[in-house]
């Protein structure tokens, strides 16, 4: 649905854009992750040909970027990283607006359908400037949904918004997902992008690394499998490290870590080998890191 | 076309909402039209003018003291066209604060990305700006000067005089001269837009516009030139040109990924 090759973007010798070679599947959704500064927004801009890039090539809905600007505009939704509204417009009036633009032929019946899916309809008189940070948020993918684009560009949809207004759009971009719509989200939020994306890039100029975020924390960090025990004596250590397919075990407090390349298959050998030992086992359970630890540490590393 | 007329039509809800703007639409015809009226109706029957259709020079009383009119009649029309020349403001002042607020208020507002991100082209986008700005500059100075024409025939009774006061040059000026004149100033507008971020310092900046009508008034005044029919009609065809050279500077100007990446 999006493919890049190479994209680049250069503003007067600074370069805001590497080399950018990526695939966004149809219906996939994609988390843009990186830091502030670090070329995010230019990728957007550049995704929905707002600005054009210095080399590469790039197509968006099999629409080549450069050439069919004017079709990629119509086919893709944007939510830029501020909502832009006309504050002294009603919330109506500003989606009328772009439903106007965007040519879209029951305007007054799309607008009213976003205005009630996002919990606006009976605001919808008063001026966008009157309303709170969120809901401005939310008139702003309204505005985005307006044409029903088939690829919509997030720039930071939860930034800044209090916790009940994130949880809101968060669910508006699943059910956006269920819809079948590829969604290429740009964010910071690492937890919003764990629950919302089927796969993350992580960018810093250039692109670092893409992947789900279940492959990118086992890349980064590997598997580990904690133990409880009652007790997690040396000894348990040294029997758990004969095990052949054990890379690595710490013990912490009455927990043992334990590394692990496929932990479904070898837990068993490993809870025998412990209970033969006369270990207690409590509980076992796989340690999971956050998107947040991988997207440090990748940061880091780079 | 439609997108256009969404552009228009989106630039006057939101450009009406502002005092500053009502007030410049309104206040100015008003008053550049009071002027004309007060000095017609302060001069009527000036006895120390009645031997100006013989002493004035040729070329003037050629245009502004035709056959039939008395010295008193000439004074009044030669007092009134000075004033007229102030006319010419009000196609110049209503479009510059308009677009000053409708494209200087996208950046402030950050409304532009997603205006842009829509498949509008840039001409429809300018021109959408520009007619928002022109229209009710071009309706006001039209409607100030029918006002005018109401008035002067409330006070003069003469239809010689009032011919006179109407004649085919200020028509010229009103109905070719003042939109050509509103399309330069929005374009002018435009191209300091597309460099600063205030609306004031845009206002104040492309009001630079009103320099050339208010020499020609100090030149007629002074009497440096007096604007004749001819005159007029040179003036029509060097704007036109002139608005023809604008109009392609600030669509070079407004170029998309420039007032994306350099409007802060």
């Amino acid at each position: 649905m999006i493919h890049t090759e190479e994209l680049t973007k250069n503003f007067d010798g600074v370069l805001a854009v590497d080399q950018l070679s990526l695939d966004v599947k149809e219906g996939e959704v994609f988390g843009f992750l990186g830091p502030n500064g670090a070329g995010k927004t230019t990728t957007v801009r550049m995704l929905t040909s707002l600005i054009g890039p210095s080399s590469g090539t790039a197509s968006v809905a099999g629409f080549v970027l450069g050439n069919q600007d004017k079709e990629i505009r119509k086919t893709v939704g944007v939510l830029t990283e501020t909502p832009g509204m006309y504050d002294n417009l009603s919330a109506e009036y500003n989606l009328r607006i772009f439903a106007e633009l965007y040519e879209v032929r029951d305007a007054a019946g799309q607008v009213d359908k976003y205005l009630k899916l996002l919990g606006l309809y009976d605001r919808r008189m008063d001026p966008a400037g009157t309303f709170s940070k969120g809901m401005k948020q939310k008139l702003a993918i309204a505005r985005a949904l307006l044409h029903e684009p088939r690829i919509l560009f997030l720039d930071e949809p939860t930034a800044g918004l209090d916790p009940e207004a994130s949880h809101l759009v968060r669910e508006f971009i699943a059910d956006l997902k269920k819809e079948g719509r590829t969604i290429f989200l740009c964010t910071h939020n690492l937890d919003e992008a764990d629950r919302l994306c089927d796969r993350v890039g992580v960018f810093k100029t250039r692109l670092l690394v893409v992947d789900t975020p279940a492959r990118l924390r086992t890349s980064v960090f590997g598997r580990k499998v904690v133990f409880h025990l009652r007790e997690a004596s040396a000894g348990l250590v040294k029997v758990v490290q004969k095990l052949p397919f054990v890379s690595e075990v710490k013990a912490v407090e009455n927990k043992l870590l334990i590394n692990l390349d496929d932990p479904e298959t070898r837990n068993p050998d490993v809870v025998r080998a412990l209970v033969g030992a006369g270990a207690d086992i409590q509980f076992v359970g796989e340690l999971r890191h956050s998107l947040e630890e991988v997207y440090l540490q990748l940061v880091k590393n780079n | 076309m439609n997108k256009i007329k969404t552009i228009i039509r989106k630039e006057w809800a939101e450009v009406f909402r502002n005092r500053m703007v009502i007030f410049t639409v309104a206040f100015l015809p008003l008053l550049m039209t009071a002027i004309p009226l007060g000095i017609l109706y302060s001069t009527r029957g000036t006895a120390s003018a009645s031997g100006l259709n013989t002493q004035l020079p040729a070329e003037m009383t050629k245009s502004m003291c035709p056959g039939g009119l008395t010295g008193s009649d000439c004074f009044q029309v030669f007092m009134v066209s000075e004033f007229m020349m102030l006319f010419m403001l009000i196609p110049v002042a209503i479009p510059v604060t308009i677009a000053a607020y409708s494209i200087v208020g996208e950046k402030t507002t950050r409304s532009l990305e997603p205006l842009l991100a829509t498949p509008i082209t840039t001409f429809e986008l300018l021109a959408g700006k520009c007619l928002a700005a022109v229209i009710p500059a071009a309706l006001a100075t039209y409607a100030g000067f029918a006002i005018f024409a109401g008035g002067a025939a409330m006070i003069v009774h003469n239809r010689l005089l009032i011919s006179a006061l109407l004649d085919a040059r200020w028509l010229i000026a009103i109905f070719i001269v003042g939109p050509l004149l509103a399309l330069m100033a929005v374009s002018f507008a435009l191209m300091v837009s597309s460099r600063v971020n205030d609306p004031r310092v845009a206002e104040q900046i492309s009001m630079v516009i009103i320099v050339p009508v208010l020499a020609g008034f100090f030149g007629q005044v002074a009497g440096v030139f007096v604007l004749d029919r001819q005159i007029i009609a040179i003036v029509a065809v060097v704007m036109l040109l002139l608005d023809v050279l604008m109009v392609y500077l600030a669509t070079r100007i407004f170029n998309r990924e420039q007032i994306l990446t350099r409007w802060k």
